[in-house]
């Protein structure tokens, strides 16, 4: 398979993730949407180091999934921040910053 | 017999990602992008990430998918309102996404780069193994290592600071908690 099918694959899955963030509302669903868009950019990685045969767009998909394991930490610890406060779920209503 | 194997791996993340996005219980949204990570994790196989992939297993759809569940199952179901800030949103946020797929696309098929053509060179066995991952981790990319693992730490520390449940300090706040507690 050509390494251009997997980038427009990942391409694909990006505007899914990008449609996901902008029609939902419920913080979970968005924070979803957001791990897509980062395995696509995971896959735009992987393909370009097969493409190029060097192994370093491996080690940076990798570190593409610690941080994205940090920020579903702390957008769940968000979220339940929310719901133990009694705040609705939605983020539309969360526009604010007020302490 | 290459061409099903990818064909079958794009259908199931696509298929996935479709689900995440269209589903409106999030607790279902959860288990497709599940579906769309273990899908996602043998294409990454076919690109010879070996390590990748299982760590896409292990880590993804294994422990992070773990804290979504609970989440998901701590929260509750979230009503929707249909009521939209923007007018047209739902019908505006498609066309957008759809404007940067063609955009992606033409960005990748325009380009001058002639090796996107191909499968890529030939590569030896190590390509993408544990070893030569581990290798590259601790020798040319110690810094990064070491910073990712200073960020997880910090992570850890803000997610206990945002959900813990605060002590209040004195003892009339702990009496009047006390009080809340048993009229919740």
């Amino acid at each position: 398979m050509d390494v251009s099918w997997y980038l427009v694959l990942s391409a694909m899955l990006f505007a899914i993730g990008a449609t996901g963030v902008l029609i939902r509302r419920s913080p979970i669903v968005i924070l979803l949407c957001l791990e897509l868009m980062l395995n696509a950019g995971n896959l735009a990685l992987l393909a370009f180091a097969r493409s190029l045969g060097d192994q370093d767009g491996q080690i940076f998909a990798l570190v593409v999934m610690a941080v994205a394991a940090c920020e579903v930490v702390i957008g769940l610890g968000l979220i339940v921040a929310m719901f133990r406060r009694r705040l609705p779920l939605n983020v539309d209503e969360m526009r604010g910053l007020k302490g | 017999m290459e061409e099903v194997a990818f064909f079958a791996g794009a259908v199931g993340a696509l298929g996935g990602a479709i689900a995440v996005i269209a589903l409106r219980n999030p607790f279902y949204s959860v288990l497709a992008l599940v579906v769309h990570l273990v899908a996602l994790a043998g294409l990454f196989l076919m690109l010879h990430a070996e390590f990748v992939a299982a760590a896409q297993v292990v880590v993804y759809a294994g422990a992070v998918m773990v804290l979504y569940v609970f989440v998901a199952a701590y929260v509750g179901d979230i009503e929707e309102p249909i009521w939209e800030p923007i007018p047209g949103q739902r019908l505006l946020a498609p066309l957008l996404a759809l404007a940067l797929f063609v955009e992606l696309s033409i960005a990748i098929l325009g380009t001058a780069l002639t090796s996107l053509d191909s499968e890529g060179p030939l590569i030896d066995e190590t390509f993408g193994s544990p070893a030569s991952i581990g290798e590259l981790f601790l020798e040319k990319f110690l810094i990064a290592f070491e910073v990712s693992s200073l960020l997880l730490l910090v992570a850890a520390v803000g997610a206990i600071v945002l959900a813990g449940r605060r002590r209040p300090t004195s003892k009339a706040a702990r009496t009047e908690a006390r009080e809340a507690e048993r009229l919740v």
